[in-house]
């Protein structure tokens, strides 16, 4: 049943982004080619269409990195954090001055809705450079002690989910408290990073201080294990995490962590109905589901299961999914094929283990990596889309009858990054996510981020905060307490 | 009068039943509503999408004039407009309706012979509704008597502020008798009652005691139609069917000024309530300076060229 | 009936035993090893702990986890304070242990149990202040209230330092239960004796059972299944060298332990508080606040 609205398409220009045939990698200040020559395409996933071709860093091309971010960070850390500061600000003002293009590059790149990097990404990486800003001349008062100095080298690795919001994460705060970075973008989507390079450059950066080595799980595996690095900072699966944890023992190297979730979405009968089933949405569909906190198990009381199902329906009915620069698109491409392949093996074998999947009509573009909006009821804690990490547009609802069961359920995870929980009971907002192991828990709303919020997660979600005061704690040594030297 | 449906039979049986059914609908959580709204409001209208919109919208509007200074000639000249909004382009839709106070209606009524737009009239002691049942039901009386096709009342926001449902309820009953075959809508003030909750609680309360249409405001107090309230009241409106299979309509009034917000409400119709309601017997825009603007991005989008105010014709 | 010298008198040994779940059990292997003084002295037999006895002791900390972890600040506080009114009753013996133990002289070895006692009294006090110098409103740009705060990890193994077998032992134990831990505790291979005379002191200090366990052995022996253990959240390798540290956080990486490095350590300094946050975790808490009346129609 077509509705006689039918909005047009209205795509946002392309006209606004010149993207480059090829690009080097970011090393001190220039722009070079990676130590082999070797090169990769990076494509757009709703297309398929080559954007460019970006310089594939090898274990060379890392060294050399690391080495001009070593050389850079004696001067870079000696700067007054005031100095320090107004280069951040810099760098959050022209991202503000360049978002719109920033917006429209992003979304060519990783598939996501012009929406979302309009209203979503873009606003919150200028909000995060200009918030880790201001602490530079304050790291005094931060409570880490006085005088807490910088690491010195971090090597950041970042995932593609997010790639401009991860970064602003990685770097605002690694250069406000006076370190100096090298990271890797991921391999699907480097462009935006070397963008930044290039804002770096118009903000008068000093040279090296932020330096941008793209390639794939090499290339991040070099730059992790290099022995020249103090701090790795990474976001990204928890295999990778685990392995990284293993790489750094016994070495001084100190490490921050945000891996993968299972994030339960804990819907009570006296829940806001109409702004709950907005919340799973947001929470399992913002991003195509790709988000390390998606909200992907539902979780509703039993005494209300079909009308939350009902209403969840129908509003998944009006979401649209296409091509990610028109800017009535809800739902944009899948990254890459083979999270495609992922999200679609996760998802049979949901329906091989006897759980009943649904999805609204949508008609998918013919090229490119798509996936319907999905849920499946019928799940247990049993099932596997329970349980493993989809990273896509998928949703498993499960029930539970009282307040204890829905906790313990919750809670039945390795990870522990994110919850939700909805209903108009305040001491049962309170009890509830005192007792749930993650380490976001939103309280009638779900996916909300802010500069000034910690984030990251219990058990194997990781370990470490970003945002907020407790982010720059990664960045710092704290200076010793007298007994401990 | 039966009561609208078996499913609710018992709820207006005495005041605390009907107390405990209102206090028993879904909370509303205000934070989560206004982004919904917002985020609906980004929608991008272009194109033959906007040309749709914009004509709708037009047909949509309850063209309105609710002042001590009107005057039948003023009421003459809005109902020559409702007819043919653009008298340089007759393929522009009517409007629904005109909307007058009740000493106006005869007057409306007389200039809109023979067209399809409906006389509105506000009854029921309007807009604060401080007066007696009788004189609200013979300020109806008197509105249907000159022909109105419509009654806009405005409830008891002090009874329904001081918890008595049941009397606020009984009297859009008895609103609603005395308005006969007009077809009643039912005016909260959302500005005054104040919380999304009682919005809803009102909505559902209008609904049940028999409302056509559950209308947002007078347009006479500083918060009126917003894309917020009105949402909730599309909410209302499509549980209420869902669950009893009557369809309701609703009317934002006040307020709405620009074609960009009256586009902005269509779009929350549309993803809300859903295209049953994209229809004029369904969804009105009370409204009186929205019109021209709307009627300025028409010409704009048939010429090519901004228009302006010389452009449309002021009533 | 004849009275017998004090000095021909025979004293009664102690059976040093372990501390599991509020008790004392022997080892589950049935097996002890041989303690001596700093010249070589037999000093009693210590329970030669295994891996079983190292899985049942973290059955009893999970166990304890709720209940700790759920109890007010306040009583956590209380009952780190009654530890230090408990060990000050019993310093005489303490102060013959450590000194023993680590060779120091009466003098040195009752300045150290002095410290020690002083310690848990100072953890005693940290127990409802942490909580606000490290967690805190978040002005985040939004409808919203926005809160962190810390909450304990979980179940935590601690191995002791293998030097200073009580004040050093008390330094890593306190501030891991002071913030609603429950604790595993490896004690001084050598020097496991103020440590099992400890859990004497913890059982009648309100402490409930399961939340500090301690078993004597071979460290490594004993960490190697507790730092691969899936049930454990966080591992403090204080008594570790270098080699078993590096093998043991290549083993704590399985399920992302949290991870506190050995460093050289006076523990007479001041402690500071990276004890107390290296096995906390910062839970952050959103809801939409909205503006009362603002729109007219705003909550």
């Amino acid at each position: 049943m077509g509705s006689p609205f039918e909005y047009a398409p209205a795509p946002e220009s392309r006209a606004v982004v010149d993207i480059a045939p090829a690009y080097g990698l970011f090393i001190d200040g220039e722009f070079t080619e990676a130590a082999g020559g070797k090169v990769f395409k990076t494509v757009s996933p709703a297309t398929e269409e080559v954007l460019s071709e970006v310089a594939h860093g090898s274990a060379e091309d890392v060294d050399r990195a690391v080495g001009a971010a070593r050389k850079a960070f004696e001067k870079w850390s000696a700067l007054p954090g005031a100095e320090r500061a107004k280069y951040l600000f810099r760098i959050a003002r022209i991202i503000q001055e360049r978002s719109r293009e920033l917006a429209v590059l992003e979304t060519l790149d990783n598939g996501k809705p012009i929406r979302e990097t309009r209203d979503t990404d873009l606003p919150l990486v200028a909000a995060h450079f200009f918030y880790y800003a201001g602490w530079a001349d304050k790291l005094d008062h931060a409570g880490f002690g006085a005088d807490p100095r910088p690491l010195g080298v971090a090597g950041q690795v970042i995932p593609w989910n997010f790639p401009l919001l991860m970064l602003a994460w990685k770097i605002a705060p690694a250069l406000a408290t006076g370190n100096t970075v090298v990271l890797k973008p991921a391999e699907t989507t480097p462009l935006s990073a070397l963008f930044f390079a290039d804002i770096c450059r118009q903000a008068g950066l000093p040279k090296g201080v932020v330096n941008i080595v793209t390639g794939d799980g090499s290339t991040g595996a070099a730059l992790v294990s290099h022995p020249g690095i103090d701090k790795v900072a990474f976001t990204g699966s928890t295999a990778v995490g685990k392995a990284i944890a293993r790489g750094i023992a016994g070495t001084d190297k100190r490490v921050t962590l945000e891996l993968g979730g299972k994030g339960a979405n804990i819907v009570f009968d006296d829940a806001p109905v109409d702004q709950a089933v907005e919340g799973i949405v947001t929470g399992i569909f913002f991003n195509q589901g790709q988000v390390c906190c998606a909200g992907s198990r539902l979780l509703v009381q039993e005494s209300v299961h079909e009308e939350v199902l009902d209403s969840l329906k129908r509003r998944l009915s009006t979401l649209r999914v296409g091509d990610p620069l028109d800017k009535n698109t809800d739902l944009g491409a899948i990254n890459s094929a083979e999270q495609l392949a992922r999200i679609t093996a996760l998802a049979e074998t949901g329906e091989a283990e006897g759980a009943e999947r649904w999805s609204p009509e949508c008609e998918l573009p013919s090229s490119g990596y798509w996936f319907a909006p999905t849920l499946f009821t019928n799940v247990t804690q049993a099932h596997t889309i329970a349980r493993d990490e989809i990273f896509g547009p998928v949703l498993s609802v499960l029930t539970f009858r009282t307040p204890e069961e829905a906790v313990a359920k919750a809670n039945n995870t390795q990870y522990g990054l994110s919850a939700g929980i909805w209903t108009e009971k305040g001491s049962r907002i309170l009890a509830v996510a005192s007792r749930l192991r993650a380490g976001v828990v939103w309280a009638n709303t779900f996916n909300k981020f802010d500069p000034t919020s910690p984030f990251g997660g219990y058990k194997e979600s990781g370990y470490g905060r970003e945002g907020g005061r407790h982010g720059l704690e990664a960045y710092l040594a704290p200076s010793s307490p007298e007994g401990e030297h | 009068m039966p009561t609208i449906t078996p499913a609710f039979a018992d709820v207006a049986a005495s005041d605390g039943a009907l107390r405990r059914f209102l206090h028993g609908l879904p909370g509303v959580d205000a934070v989560g509503l206004e982004a919904r709204a917002a985020s609906l409001g980004t929608r991008s209208i272009k194109t033959t999408a906007k040309a749709y919109a914009i004509d709708l919208a037009i047909s949509m509007i309850d063209l309105t004039t609710l002042e001590g200074a009107d005057t039948p000639g003023k009421v003459r000249a809005l109902a020559a407009k409702a007819q043919h909004p653009d008298p340089t382009d007759r393929t522009t839709p009517a409007t629904a309706a005109v909307c007058v106070y009740p000493d106006m209606a005869p007057t409306a009524v007389a200039a809109l012979a023979g067209s399809t737009v409906k006389v509105a009239s506000v009854a029921t002691a309007f807009p604060a509704g401080r007066a007696s049942l009788a004189v609200k039901l013979a300020d109806t009386r008197d509105a249907v008597a000159a022909g109105a096709d419509e009654i806009d009342m405005v409830i008891d926001r002090g009874a329904f502020l001081a918890g008595h449902y049941l009397k606020v309820y009984e009297e859009i009953r008895a609103v609603k008798e005395a308005a006969g075959a007009a077809r009643l809508k039912v005016i909260f003030e959302t500005g005054e009652l104040s919380t999304y909750d009682n919005i809803r609680r009102a909505s559902w309360l209008g609904m049940l005691a028999g409302a056509d249409f559950i209308k947002t405001s007078t347009g006479k107090v500083g918060v009126n139609a917003t894309p917020a309230n009105t949402l909730l009241m599309l909410e209302a409106v499509r549980d209420f069917r869902a669950q009893t299979g009557v369809q309701v309509g609703v009317k934002p009034a006040g307020g709405i000024r620009t074609s960009k917000d009256a586009v902005k409400f269509l779009v929350l119709v549309n993803e809300t309530a859903g295209a049953d309601w994209l229809d004029s017997h369904w969804f009105r825009f009370g409204a009186s300076s929205l019109l021209n603007d709307l009627l300025m991005q028409r010409q704009k989008l048939s010429t090519g060229r901004y228009s302006g105010p010389d452009y449309v014709t002021v009533d | 009936m004849s009275t017998v010298d004090a000095t021909t008198r025979l004293s009664v040994l102690k059976t040093y035993k372990l501390y599991v779940g509020g008790k004392f059990p022997r080892s589950e292997s049935g097996r002890v090893y041989e303690v001596t003084d700093s010249k070589g002295a037999w000093l009693a037999n210590a329970p030669l702990s295994s891996r079983k006895d190292a899985r049942d002791a973290v059955v009893a900390a999970r166990k304890a986890f709720g209940g700790w972890s759920g109890a007010t600040a306040y009583n956590r506080g209380q009952v780190l304070y009654r530890v230090a009114e408990m060990l000050e009753g019993r310093r005489g013996q303490f102060v013959r242990e450590v000194a023993d133990a680590e060779g120091l002289s009466k003098q040195k070895a009752a300045a150290a149990v002095d410290a020690a006692v002083d310690r848990w009294v100072w953890y005693a006090g940290w127990t409802d202040k942490i909580a606000q110098v490290v967690g805190g409103a978040n002005p985040v740009a939004g409808p919203f209230f926005n809160l962190s705060t810390p909450e304990p990890t979980g179940v935590v193994t601690v191995l002791a330092p293998q030097d200073s077998s009580f004040l050093g032992l008390v330094s890593v134990i306190a501030p891991v239960i002071a913030t609603g831990n429950t604790a595993v505790v490896v004690a001084s291979e050598r020097s496991p004796l103020p440590a099992l005379s400890l859990g004497e002191v913890l059982a009648t200090s309100d402490l409930p059972g399961g939340v500090v366990n301690v078993l004597s052995g071979r460290t490594a022996e004993i960490a190697a299944p507790l730092a691969t253990h899936q049930d454990v959240n966080g591992i403090d390798l204080t008594g570790a060298d270098e080699v078993l540290a590096k093998e043991l956080e290549i083993a704590a990486a399985d399920n992302l332990k949290r991870v506190l490095r050995p460093r050289a350590t006076d523990w007479t300094g001041d402690p500071g508080t990276h004890r107390l946050t290296a096995f906390l975790e910062t839970k952050t808490v959103w809801h939409p606040t909205g503006a009362v009346g603002a729109s007219g129609s705003s909550y």
